[in-house]
């Protein structure tokens, strides 16, 4: 008898597992929307964590956006339900002019999500830094590019500063580097050949390094974000 | 017969209680609850029912907390788990909000209590006025909160009541101007000045010194929002619930020297400068431990011994060594904050910590590279050297040999033998700077503003009733000191920030030609340390972006430019102190300091033109359509 009810127990614990398995719980959401800020064909490339984006989706009675941001290489992921939603980037954010409504009001770009989408997000930079070449050479890194205005009408803005940093790991910033030189929009003579130049100085702990990330930042008066080059690993 | 005499006696008792109206016998007045006929017809009762709403106003920085001191690089956090203050790479955009649910159930219930009061027939007219006063005083220095932190808010004066039909759109109000709240602010405290005690000694109700030196600051606030917001355009919106235009600023500005004016020249009664003790440094400390005869505090949190509202700000952040707990020494004033303190002949200068060819300076004793500064910094400060209670603290990072290697440990007061000793010697102070060891001074200081020195202040079962200062003379003359400079009065300001300063031991005086923005920037971040202010000056200033850039700060930044407003300021340096072993060379014993980011510092404050308007969270505005989003985010 005491076994019977033992038995009893069991079998009903297990059914009710089951049950609220079954009942309960969504499906994880498993389609991904992926991308990249692009203008024409060219990524754009941004500072980690610093440009975020939001997507809505419909139908919930709730106005809180899902909300990321991009990563340095100007890309973008984000695992959803499949669904409609709109995607749009907050207002003031990014180095780049994003279509207003009116003002301060940014527009979105439909999307409907079904299975892994992909959507490139066409955007205009105030400007683009073209040809970065790097040099390693006596424990200087050099670098030497040019600067393409694309934003020419009323909109048009200065550069504020433009900046080499190099950094002991990938993540390269103001925030994040072991070294930097900047200089400002206004001592520059020709877009078309600027260089800058920094020293390397491993902190105590990574000495025996042999390598460098660097990049270039521009920085636009008014403009919060600033606009980067490709990241380059540099050996020496 | 017995029976019956039973029987009958059930029967008439019945009879009596049923004879009783069913709407008398429903309506049996509760013994436990006051309905609002009584609760306001007596003053004490009223009086406590104001303690309650006292008692929820809100502050940015407060003993209550030693966090809320903590961040801006002025200061190292030294507590493990909050170490991420100088980890993260500036802040969210929700950063400095509050809980808008509770903070509009703390204005209905201000607003429930005018309409309550000013309905009572039990109070005579003058308690009436003066209790009406101090709640509207309550509200209108919470929006003041509100309003520093978000901007324009919906501005409720009267209690909402809903019809419960089913539709509360009529209950949602959408934000207002950013300067409507400003207005609404002065307007207020003009409103309430005259019906509030002129009386010096009243620290913890609002007074007329309270509603004046609100005005005051309220006024400055809008006015340096309206002449510096132009220079960020971008933080603004179109409704005009963030930004005020910039043709407000010089009305913003003669209304906050007027009203600092009037305090100063005694109309809310015998405010004055704390000047009680002979030693300077001694008196700046006690302007903030001095409860009994203060003339400088005007509005105070009050804290009381054995009542249940102390708190543990002494035990948080006393030297450890010896502390009253096996704890303290959270709050670590960062050499940013340390090297801002004048020298005596009003000049800016780093300490002396190289000479001209890079070769370390020795000093004879620990005190001697902090003298001829600021008194304040000694104030505000506990420099290795100096004593608390009577006892000095133990900050020094070790032995330096004559060939430049370190002899230190990684506990308080280890112990190692020295090259050419026989027997083990201490080699690191007890009070640290260890890094990474919580509670010992890691950027080679201690905080000793509102550090209470009286016994038991620092042991859990005690705590420390020190009040928290919210409005203080020093910050009116201040306030005055800088509108009337943005006016154009460069004397009148000079006049103001001569009197704190010489407080402060600065007995030069400053000419009218001397006073810049740069120097009004300063003087509030020194004498104003650790109470709130450099976080809402710097918003309303606009500098917050240019000082937090989120760049990382070199020893070269470090050191250039003291006392420049735009300085960058992302990261806490130290100092640490060094003694000297070479035995037989003249500096043998000396001491040498040497400038050190600790190696937690990994982050660098950054702060966003979103940063400046907190965000209102996305179930806010669900609920309420109406209000609009911050600019920015």
């Amino acid at each position: 008898m005491k076994n019977l009810f033992k038995h009893i127990t069991i079998a009903a614990l297990a059914g009710m597992l089951f049950l609220s398995c079954k009942k309960d719980n969504y499906e994880a959401p498993s389609s991904m929307l992926s991308g990249a800020l692009l203008y024409v064909k060219d990524t754009v490339f941004v500072e980690y964590d610093r440009v975020p984006y939001q997507l809505f989706q419909y139908g919930f009675g709730k106005v809180g956006p899902i909300g990321s941001s991009f990563k340095q290489d100007g890309t973008y992921s984000s695992l959803l339900f499949d669904g409609d939603y709109k995607f749009t980037i907050p207002g003031g954010q990014g180095p780049f002019r994003w279509k207003e409504l009116s003002a301060g009001t940014p527009d979105s770009i439909a999307v409907t999500v079904k299975g892994n989408t992909s959507l490139n997000i066409d955007v205009t930079p105030y400007y683009m830094i073209r040809g970065a070449q790097f040099n390693v050479s006596g424990g200087k890194t050099q670098a030497s590019f040019s600067i393409e205005k694309i934003i020419t009408d009323a909109d048009a803005k200065n550069i504020e500063r433009v900046t080499l940093y190099i950094n002991k790991t990938q993540f390269v910033s103001g925030a994040n580097n072991i070294g930097s030189a900047s200089i400002n929009g206004g001592d520059i003579s020709d877009l078309s050949s600027v260089n800058l130049e920094v020293n390397i100085e491993m902190p105590a702990n990574q000495a025996t390094q042999s390598y460098v990330f660097a990049r270039i930042g521009l920085k636009i008066e008014g403009i919060e974000d600033m606009i980067f080059s490709r990241i380059q690993r540099l050996d020496f | 017969m017995k029976k019956l005499i039973i029987y009958l006696s059930l029967a008439a008792t019945t009879a009596i209680s049923s004879c009783k109206k069913d709407k008398d016998f429903i309506n049996v007045q509760p013994l436990s609850i006051l309905d609002n006929e009584q609760a306001f017809s007596d003053p004490a009762q009223v009086l406590s029912i104001l303690a309650n709403l006292y008692n929820r106003q809100m502050d940015f920085s407060t003993v209550k907390d030693w966090a809320t001191m903590a961040d801006f690089s002025e200061s190292f956090p030294s507590e493990n788990g909050r170490v991420n203050i100088v980890q993260r790479n500036g802040w969210g955009y929700g950063e400095w909000g509050f809980n808008w649910f509770d903070a509009y159930a703390y204005m209905r219930e201000l607003n429930l209590f005018l309409q309550r009061c000013a309905a009572a027939p039990a109070l005579t007219e003058g308690d009436k006025k003066r209790f009406l006063a101090e709640a509207r005083f309550l509200r209108a220095n919470y929006y003041f909160e509100m309003t520093k932190r978000v901007g324009g808010v919906p501005l409720i004066t009267e209690p909402l009541i809903y019809d419960l039909k089913g539709d509360p759109t009529y209950l949602q109000h959408a934000r207002a101007k950013e300067s409507e709240m400003y207005d609404f602010i002065i307007s207020e405290a003009e409103a309430i000045k005259d019906d509030l005690p002129a009386n010096a000694t009243e620290k913890s109700r609002a007074s007329k010194g309270a509603a004046l030196a609100m005005e005051a600051r309220a006024a400055l606030y809008a006015g340096s929002i309206a002449k510096y917001g132009a220079s960020t355009p971008q933080v603004s919106l179109p409704g005009g619930e963030v930004g005020i235009p910039a043709s407000m600023a010089n009305d913003y500005y003669t209304k906050a020297l007027t009203a600092a004016k009037a305090i100063i020249d005694g109309e809310a009664g015998g405010y004055a400068l704390y000047k009680l003790k002979p030693d300077l440094a001694e008196n700046f400390a006690s302007v903030f431990l001095d409860k009994a005869s203060n003339p400088e505090s005007i509005f105070i949190e009050d804290f009381k011994l054995k009542s249940g509202k102390v708190h543990y700000f002494t035990g948080w952040n006393q030297p450890r060594y010896g502390a009253e707990e096996e704890e303290g020494g959270r709050i670590n004033p960062s050499l940013n904050l340390v090297e801002a303190f004048e020298k005596l002949d009003n000049t800016f200068a780093p300490l002396p910590v190289k000479d001209g060819s890079g070769n370390p300076i020795f000093y004879n004793n620990l005190t001697e590279i902090f003298s001829g500064r600021d008194a304040r910094l000694a104030g505000t400060v506990i420099t290795p050297g100096s004593t608390f209670k009577g006892r000095a603290v133990d900050i020094w990072a070790g032995y330096q040999l004559a060939d430049g290697t370190i002899v230190t440990g990684d506990d308080r007061g280890a112990q190692k033998t020295l090259p050419g000793g026989t027997t083990p010697v201490q080699v690191v102070g007890f009070d640290g700077p260890v890094p990474g060891k919580e509670f010992t001074a890691q950027s080679g200081f201690y905080i000793r503003k509102y550090l209470d020195p009286t016994p038991g202040a620092g042991s859990r079962g005690t705590n420390s009733e020190v009040p928290f200062q919210r409005y203080r003379y020093a910050e009116v003359l201040l306030n005055a000191a800088e509108a009337a400079f943005e006016l154009g009065q460069a004397g009148v300001a000079a006049d103001y920030m001569n009197q704190v300063r010489a407080r402060a031991g600065l007995t030069i005086p400053l000419a009218a030609g001397d006073i810049t923005f740069d120097r009004i920037v300063h003087e509030r971040r020194v004498e104003l340390a650790f109470e709130g202010h450099i976080f809402f000056d710097m918003k309303r200033w606009r500098l917050a972006t240019k000082r937090w850039d989120g760049n990382k700060m070199t020893e070269a930044d470090l050191l250039a430019n003291i006392g420049d407003a735009e300085k960058r300021s992302t990261q806490p340096y130290s100092l640490w102190p060094y003694k000297y072993y070479n035995p037989g060379n003249p500096n043998h014993e000396k001491w040498l300091y040497k400038i050190v980011l600790l190696p937690s510092v990994t982050g660098a404050n950054n702060f966003q033109l979103g940063n400046y308007y907190t965000f209102i969270g996305d179930d806010v505005r669900a609920n309420n359509p109406k209000i609009v989003r911050q600019p920015n985010q």
